[in-house]
């Protein structure tokens, strides 16, 4: 950064705003003016100014629990995918053989999208599918329905499950990135001092891995936000979430103007959501300069 | 190998010495307890790698079942009754084989797209030091944290009126919008990494900052584009609610599977996730080498 900015004189003519001129563009027409559109579809209704789409959105029967469900799946998938990404990531970095093939298949789901991995995932909890027969087969039980929605609890942790197989590999990528920017010294002048497995990893691993562990957060909590095809996929619509409600309303019931409302609800939870990131954004520089 | 086990042979006198070795004094907790951490380790990472790939193995199953194995239960998780009758019936059904072709179209549209305009803003951040440099990086970083809903409803109306609805194109737009701040942003951090000496180098040899790019910056900065190229065309490939909502009849596979689901079998739904999936294994595996740079740093 610093680089840059210390070699004035050269290269100051506009170039540099020619060369942003294209995407800038692009982002205004595909990004800004639709967004700006977005918040205007919410609160118009034949023609005016209304709340009617806001009152449409709030007083639909399944609208309490698509909220209710987006957040409980965002508490319960995010922690989890942390505390099971921040073990993967120790146990790489303890370099056990094949560790280098370890990495690349847990790393495989990062391409899967959630509609895949509803997929994969109904191919095993299927009411005849291959957990059933598992336990069929070892005498435990026989063929629970998972996905049922009078089984609400089970087709919750279906969702958590699929979630957490498929999203797990993002926040791992970048915990490991973070740690590989972390100088060993520490750690193992920790490990000299006697400082115990527990105690170097609360007091010299988790600290120094803060900025990495703040952007995950926040990207995965974002990304969260936008899950829907999973549930789809595994319990066609016995298990509402935000997003899915939105398409159910533009595309099954043909009214944009609640669509739009709900769209907008889900983009003031992520600007709240990004204002963190970016606070959180302002860390790493810090810590980076004190490296 | 039986020539190999000679040598082994005159190991064996030193046996002994082992018990010997202990008896002396020489304490092999330590060695021990490094044993079976490393055996704990291996045995967690075992346990691991089975929950990420078991789902996968009987995805792939699933695909190659026959119809009459799908329809059993209890379901073999071997492989007792491989055949390709589900995955045919899947690319036979109505509409896969061109929302398959229109995926495809889609992806390439979307990474052109997106590498045609934003790799010179990525230049252009990574060598220039200009006012607004900082915040339109941002202005990028919140783009996006943006969810693709907000966008696609707009978008549809948008395209309605631009004659873009229901095409290729249209979708490949979405797309390239999504995109783009990371293209811009990765593409940057490609160009920051190559070294700045080079290049002026060759523009005091008189070459023009065109050719100076062309044929100096373009080479080194080559693989880290691809991977970018690659990123977008996975995100294109998985993004299934704008590409639901912008198109009715041109739809790319994931929106076509998805708007498919509530009415097809099993057997449908199985080969259409294994359809899925199996590109996206390629893709990791060509990108193991980016995957840090690609989904690890998210800023610089």
């Amino acid at each position: 950064m610093s680089s840059a900015a210390g070699r004035p004189g050269r290269l100051r003519l506009p170039t540099p705003y020619l060369l942003l001129i294209p995407s800038a563009l692009t982002l205004a027409a595909l990004f800004g003016w639709p967004m700006v559109q977005g918040v205007l579809a919410a609160f118009r209704h034949d023609g005016g100014f209304s709340l009617d789409n806001v009152h449409r959105m709030v007083s639909d029967q399944r609208f309490g629990s698509a909220v209710r469900n987006t957040l409980l799946l965002i508490a319960v998938v995010v922690p989890l995918q942390f505390v099971l990404a921040l073990a993967m990531a120790l146990l790489l970095q303890a370099r056990p053989k094949f560790s280098g093939l370890y990495f690349y298949l847990w790393a495989v789901p990062l391409a899967i999208s959630d509609l895949a991995a509803g997929l994969v995932w109904l191919s095993i909890l299927d009411d005849q599918g291959y957990l059933n027969s598992v336990l069929h087969r070892l005498g435990l039980g026989d063929g629970y329905s998972w996905l049922s929605y009078q089984h609400g609890s089970t087709m919750f942790l279906a969702v958590v499950v699929a979630e957490v197989w498929r999203a797990t590999a993002l926040v791992l990528v970048i915990l490991v990135a973070g740690m590989q920017v972390i100088p060993r010294d520490y750690d193992e002048a920790a490990a000299v001092f006697g400082a115990t497995f527990w105690q170097r990893l609360r007091y010299v691993t988790l600290p120094l891995l803060k900025p990495s562990l703040q952007v995950a957060l926040i990207l995965r909590t974002i990304l969260a936000f936008q899950t829907f095809a999973v549930a789809r996929a595994l319990t066609g619509d016995n298990y509402p979430l935000l997003v899915g409600e939105t398409y159910q309303w533009y595309l099954d019931l043909q009214n944009p103007g609640v669509a739009s409302a709900i769209a907008l609800l889900i983009l003031a939870i992520s600007i709240f959501t990004a204002s963190i990131y970016l606070r959180a954004l302002r860390q790493p520089d810090a810590i980076r300069e004190a490296r | 190998m039986s020539a190999l086990a000679g040598p082994a042979e005159p190991a064996r006198p030193a046996e002994p010495a082992g018990p010997a070795a202990a008896e002396s004094g020489v304490d092999r907790s330590p060695l021990r307890r490094r044993r079976r951490q490393r055996a704990l380790l291996q045995l967690a990472a075992v346990a691991i790698t089975l929950f990420m790939a078991a789902p996968i193995y009987l995805i792939t199953l699933a695909a190659f079942s026959s119809r009459q194995a799908l329809n059993e239960y209890p379901k073999s998780v071997l492989p007792t009754d491989v055949s390709t009758e589900t995955l045919r019936g899947f690319l036979s059904s109505a509409g896969i084989v061109p929302s398959f072709l229109n995926s495809v179209a889609v992806g390439l549209l979307a990474v052109l797209l997106s590498i045609g305009l934003g790799a010179p803003a990525g230049y252009a951040i990574a060598r220039y030091a200009f006012r607004g440099r900082d915040a339109y990086q941002i202005v990028l970083l919140i783009t996006r944290a943006l969810p693709v809903v907000v966008l696609s409803i707009p978008l549809a109306e948008l395209f309605i009126s631009w004659q873009l609805y229901d095409t290729v194109l249209g979708i490949a737009l979405m797309h390239t919008a999504l995109a783009l701040p990371t293209t811009v942003l990765i593409s940057a951090s490609v160009f920051v990494s190559v070294p700045r000496d080079v290049e002026e180098a060759a523009l005091i040899f008189g070459a023009t900052p065109l050719a100076a790019f062309r044929r100096v910056v373009l080479p080194i900065a080559r693989p880290g584009i691809a991977a970018s190229a690659i990123f977008t065309f996975v995100l294109s490939w998985n993004e299934v609610l704008g590409a639901a909502i912008l198109a009715l009849r041109n739809r790319t596979l994931p929106a076509q599977v998805l708007g498919s689901l509530s009415n097809s079998p099993l057997a449908y739904r199985f080969a259409g996730g294994f359809a899925l999936v199996v590109p996206s294994l390629v893709f990791i595996f060509v990108m193991r080498r980016y995957l840090l740079n690609m989904w690890g740093t998210t800023i610089r």
